[in-house]
């Protein structure tokens, strides 16, 4: 059951999108999700759905990975979109009964709100589907560069962030095995109430904690053996490229952004 | 305890390209009281087979019996399994996780709903079968030794009295002293409480020592279940599937070939001892 968990939920392939430089993935799905809160018209918002909707179709993720992406923000969802409808009370009443009233403004707002966040949770995962999380982890150490001026440290980030990926897989094999474990003892994890399951968890917890401090010390070792000593003068195996793909994909952004701001300027009710 | 395994099929990740079968159609009967080293390639599916047993893992096809009875034909029994047939994983070291190592070793009891004078004694009983000493039982379970938290990992299955014991690689990263000693402590606590006692190993010395039967795993499926001396015997098969037969016996098979009155079933150093003594006091005789 811990196998099915997928972080970083990277989606191979070889589309146009998978082989757009990294930091113009970052960069564009930024101006993206920025843009989508610049949005004000129904029209702008059907031009970012479908201009997302192609994106996905270029880079052959199949509709199933989208829907399994929006699947955890469905509760946040509904929880926003009731308080939208509750609380905003501008403009004509659409329902009223007793002290609870609904008007079309919240109604507007709930709608406007849930496509919002639906295509930002898309568009993220977008990124993540097409980008591997080594080359997120380098684009992200190369975008935050400038930063070093202000002495914050954009390489140790960006290697703890690699490392720390790294580890996932290896710690959910690890939990599984002490799972076994203690099963083996007679540890029941699976009936009970909360406060049960919480207790019976301690005994999975502490190895686990144990073995990944252990790890870590390991792991620290090992790279001051081979004389790792942080970020000054090291060069990358991978050395990041933008090509001519790169630049056609954020031109189409930005006539897409243009498109979608001009939009809330039409004479147009929606 | 009788385990019996009909058919067992196990695959892993089904549905997908890494689909992997594991076990294949196995079927084994072992009866009680016996030690039964497990030998095989990693990757030939003993830790999986062995996690079947106490039904860890759910067969894909196939029934485990124990004792006569389908492991998963009632679920809310399955506990009960657990405790007749006791697991020791592999580096069991890494389960430990309580504050003593008293109360580490009596976690399997407690969650067997014993009382505090049972558990204590089984405790007790479980340490000394261990070899850990008294003093050891108050002290935090990480202070110790590799060695010492190995056997408390042990103790800690021990102290539920399965009817049947399964030690995955026991000895796996122990120097030769403490291999044997944890070996011997096994094979004492077998002699006393005469369960039945499955030991995978990759030493082909330390099973022709240790164990009554030998089960031979070979990609997935069972290769040969038998005593110690038939299996042995077969060495040339053995060699085929890349396994090898004790050190010793490969001398004795060479002294043989090369014309030397000495028998070819030699499986432990002691045996062979005792043989080329007998051997040469007969020359002596002969000579004198």
């Amino acid at each position: 059951m811990l196998r099915d968990i997928t972080i970083g939920q990277y989606f191979p392939g070889h589309s146009f999108l998978h082989r757009l430089d990294p930091r113009v993935k970052i960069v564009l799905t930024m101006i993206y999700i920025v843009l989508l809160f610049f949005v004000h018209k129904y029209v702008g918002f059907a031009i970012s759905v479908v201009f997302l909707g192609v994106c996905y179709v270029i880079a052959k993720i199949p509709l199933k990975m989208i829907l399994r992406s929006l699947k955890p923000i469905v509760p946040i969802l509904i929880f926003t979109g009731i308080l939208n409808m509750l609380f905003v009370n501008t403009g004509e009443p659409f329902f009223k009964w007793g002290i609870i009233s609904i008007s079309w403004d919240g109604i507007n707002m709930a709608v406007v709100m849930a496509i919002r966040v639906v295509c930002l949770i898309a568009a993220s995962s977008l990124l993540t589907y097409t980008t591997s999380p080594i080359s997120l982890t380098d684009a992200i150490e190369r975008l935050l560069k400038p930063l070093k001026v202000i002495k914050f440290p954009v390489h140790e980030l960006a290697m703890m962030m690699s490392i720390a990926l790294r580890f996932i897989p290896t710690l959910v094999e690890e939990t599984d095995k002490i799972m076994s474990a203690q099963k083996a003892r007679g540890a029941d994890l699976e009936s009970g109430g909360l406060l049960q399951r919480a207790k019976a968890l301690v005994p999975i917890l502490i190895p686990l904690f144990i073995s990944a401090f252990r790890r870590a010390e390991e792991l620290a070792l090992a790279m001051e053996c081979r004389c790792y000593h942080g970020g000054e003068g090291r060069t990358r195996m991978r050395q990041l490229h933008m090509g001519a793909g790169d630049a056609i994909a954020a031109c189409i952004t930005v006539v897409v952004s243009g498109a979608v701001i001009a939009a809330n300027f039409l004479p147009l009710p929606w | 305890m009788m385990i019996k395994i009909e058919n067992l099929t196990h695959k892993y990740s089904v549905g997908t390209p890494f689909e992997k079968v594991a076990v294949d159609h196995v079927n084994l009967e072992i009866e009680g009281g016996e030690i039964v080293g497990v030998i095989g390639h990693t990757g030939s599916g003993k830790s999986t087979l062995i996690q079947h047993l106490n039904g860890l893992l759910k067969p894909s096809e196939g029934k485990v019996y124990i004792n006569g009875q389908d492991i998963w034909a009632d679920k809310s029994k399955m506990r009960q399994v657990r405790f007749d047939v006791g697991l020791v994983f592999q580096y069991p070291e890494y389960q430990l996780f309580e504050e003593t190592v008293y109360k580490d070793i009596a976690f399997g009891p407690r969650n067997m709903g014993l009382s505090e004078s049972e558990i204590h004694d089984r405790v007790l009983k479980a340490a000394e079968f261990s070899g850990l000493r008294e003093e050891l039982l108050e002290k935090s379970p990480f202070e110790l030794s590799g060695g010492q938290k190995r056997r408390v990992a042990i103790a800690g299955v021990i102290a539920m009295e399965p009817k049947v014991l399964i030690l995955d690689e026991p000895t796996a990263g122990l120097d030769p002293k403490g291999r044997n000693k944890i070996l011997n402590q096994i094979k004492n606590y077998h002699d006393q409480v005469g369960n039945t006692i499955l030991l995978v190993s990759h030493s082909m010395e330390d099973v022709a020592m240790f164990a009554d039967k030998v089960l031979v795993m070979n990609k997935a499926k069972v290769f040969a279940y038998d005593t110690v001396e038939n299996v042995f015997a077969r060495s040339e098969e053995l060699k085929a599937i890349r396994l090898s037969v004790p050190q010793i016996t490969n001398v004795f098979h060479r002294l043989n070939e090369e014309g030397y009155p000495v028998p070819r079933n030699v499986y432990t150093v002691a045996y062979a001892k005792r043989k080329l003594l007998a051997e040469l006091e007969k020359e002596g005789k002969l000579h004198a």
